[in-house]
């Protein structure tokens, strides 16, 4: 009997107003050394605006965890970008940065923020932009502000502007969700009464492959996240699971039942031209495919040697090569935006834990400690590991930085999230 | 309506007994017309007794067909001897009904990856899958898919729970 499924379309990349039922939250539980003292002095004119653009700029440092944000009192005058500033008086303060900016009105509601940021020890600016935005993409500029000031200052590229899709799980449904990288704007781009699992970005950030069980089964969908339209690409007799995008957008990685188990298959973006990848034996299970940046080879999981490890295999096909050889089941490899390190969960004393392995060394460390431990996912700028763990029985996601020094959860009131992928770069 | 017809008929009857022939004229005096008979005609007659409709062995408490169930050890995917007598009687009854097609899911318990637990499920629902061709079913009347972690029938972290999940289910038409 087929379940009627509510399909509530996803519009636009453009944010919208008005968050889903269930709001994420994300709390620094871990983190905290060496942490980069930073001023961020109100914007000039900012109250024009709901959303104050330097207050969201000093949350997202501060959730970072590699900043400590300076307390700036109300200013006597308006400081802007064009501001002299007092490098003594900020040094006796002992910040390491002073960012300054503005916002000024401009025609059809338009709004442009400028800034400046500046290296107190050195004396000397580090540059700034001129932000055009409207209202309703406040918080979108506030970001783009926010990625300046952490990569000027870390070396690193920020994720303040990605997003991250999830599934939450409440009563009697399972919405496919997708949030900005700090919680806001929520917004969901599918609703089912049936499971979901294994959220998947296209490299371009406009589509989503899935499963869903809504027909019985596990079937893999595409869907556009512009028009919100979906179709099935995987739908063959048996399960239908693991997409895996590769690298240019164009084909999938899915994993087929056959055999009496589970195959790697190709099949292009749009489910046609089906092509057998792995070669096992009847019965093994080869699944989680995930394809290298370079797009040349794809890390998967296999229990061909008995119990499930990790292997990897060139993308157009050939023999597989173990690359996991401690414990017993070492499962969900994710590889690296550089391509040199794989994330995984690996079964350790009967916990599930998140584990990183630098591929040329093999060395393996590890970067969680819970019981259930499931689905990591890299963020685009390879820095942090998103992934799924359980918190007195609700599931909840965790982050970690890759030396393991940064910690947050992020969660939703009264129900369970599971399943993250974060989302690629948004071009600039 | 029948005692109408009852009543008609008899009244012809008895206006065609009542016509006398002519008889000879100085024949013996004209036999008396005889009296019309009663009519009998044999009446349908309703006993109340309770329907007996054959019962549905897929739902008969009674028959192994209800027992929809394959339980499994711990990451296998073997079927253990006591669930064969079930399963062959589910191959029998596919084998006298060809039109009939199934679904089987296939489950695990939570631990461990998702999409791995599909594949362990998968591996559980085509076990059985192969022992029904086996034993007489053909290969179009099961379809065997797998549900992995994500519908499980209880969700306390107890081995007795976790072994109840571990489990592939038989659906008959109308029940997938």
């Amino acid at each position: 009997m087929m379940r009627s499924l509510k399909l509530l379309a996803f519009i636009a990349l453009t944010a919208i107003a008005g968050a889903a039922r269930a709001q994420l939250t994300i709390e620094i539980t871990g983190g905290g050394e060496n942490q980069i003292p930073i001023a961020i002095v109100p914007f000039a004119g900012e109250s024009a605006l709901p959303s104050s653009i330097s207050s969201v700029v000093e949350a997202d440092l501060v959730r970072s965890a590699r900043f400590r944000t300076l307390f700036v009192g109300a200013q006597s005058a308006p400081v802007d970008e064009t501001s002299k500033i007092d490098f003594d008086a900020w040094r006796g303060r002992s910040a390491d940065a002073v960012l300054v900016g503005g916002l000024y009105a401009r025609p059809n509601g338009r709004f442009d923020a400028r800034f400046m940021l500046y290296d107190v020890p050195k004396q000397a600016s580090l540059g700034g932009l001129t932000v055009t935005l409207t209202p309703a993409l406040a918080r979108a500029a506030a970001h783009r502000i926010a990625d300046f000031v952490y990569e000027r200052l870390t070396g690193d590229r920020g994720i303040f502007s990605t997003r991250i899709a999830y599934i939450v799980k409440s009563a009697g449904r399972y919405d496919l969700q997708i949030a900005d990288a700090d919680g806001f704007n929520a917004q969901n781009a599918l609703t089912s009464k049936e499971p979901l699992i294994s959220p998947s970005w296209s490299p371009d950030g406009t589509r989503l492959a899935y499963v869903s069980f809504e027909k019985q089964k596990p079937v893999v969908y595409v869907q556009s996240l512009i028009s919100g339209k979906r179709s099935a690409v995987a739908n063959y007799a048996g399960s239908n699971g693991a997409p895996a995008w590769s690298p240019d957008g164009r084909q999938l990685a899915v994993s087929l039942a056959r055999d009496g188990g589970m195959k790697l298959h190709l099949i292009n973006a749009d489910g046609t031209n089906l092509r057998l990848l792995s070669m096992s034996d009847f019965g093994v299970i080869d699944t989680e495919p995930c394809f290298s940046p370079d797009g040349q080879t794809i890390y998967f999981t296999s229990d061909r040697g008995g119990t499930p490890q990790i292997y990897s295999m060139p993308a157009k096909g050939g023999d597989a090569q173990r690359i996991t050889f401690v414990g017993e089941y070492n499962v969900s490899p994710r590889v690296s935006p550089d391509g040199k390190s794989i994330v995984f969960i690996s079964l350790v004393e009967g916990h599930y834990q998140v584990a990183l392995m630098d591929l040329a060394s093999q060395q393996v460390l590890m970067l969680s400690d819970g019981f259930l431990d499931e689905s990591p996912s890299f963020a685009p700028n390879g820095k942090m590991i998103l992934y799924a763990s359980e918190v007195n029985g609700r599931g909840v996601l965790a982050a970690v930085s890759i030396d393991g020094r940064i910690k947050q959860r992020l969660s939703v009131t009264a129900a369970d999230v599971r399943e993250p992928a974060w989302g690629p770069f948004v071009n600039r | 309506m029948r005692k109408l017809i009852i009543a008609c008929a008899a009244a012809l009857l008895a206006a065609c007994q009542a016509a006398p022939t002519q008889p000879e004229p100085e024949a013996a005096p004209a036999q008396p017309a005889p009296a019309p008979q009663p009519e009998v005609t044999p009446r349908a007659v309703e006993a109340p007794a309770p329907a007996v409709a054959p019962v549905d062995p897929l739902k008969d408490p009674a028959s192994p067909l209800s027992k929809r169930s394959v339980y499994f050890d711990f990451d296998k995917s073997q079927i253990r001897p006591e669930f064969r007598p079930t399963l062959e009687a589910h191959a029998k009854y596919l084998h006298d009904h060809r039109d009939v097609k199934i679904l089987i899911q296939g489950n695990t318990d939570e631990r461990g990856s998702r999409e791995y637990n599909l594949g362990l499920g998968q591996r559980r629902s085509d076990a059985v899958r192969r022992f029904l061709i086996l034993m007489g079913a053909s290969a179009g009347q099961a379809e065997a898919v797998s549900l992995g972690e994500e519908k499980p029938r209880c969700t306390q972290k107890t081995e007795a729970c976790w072994a109840e999940n571990r489990r592939a289910d038989i659906l008959y038409p109308g029940e997938y």
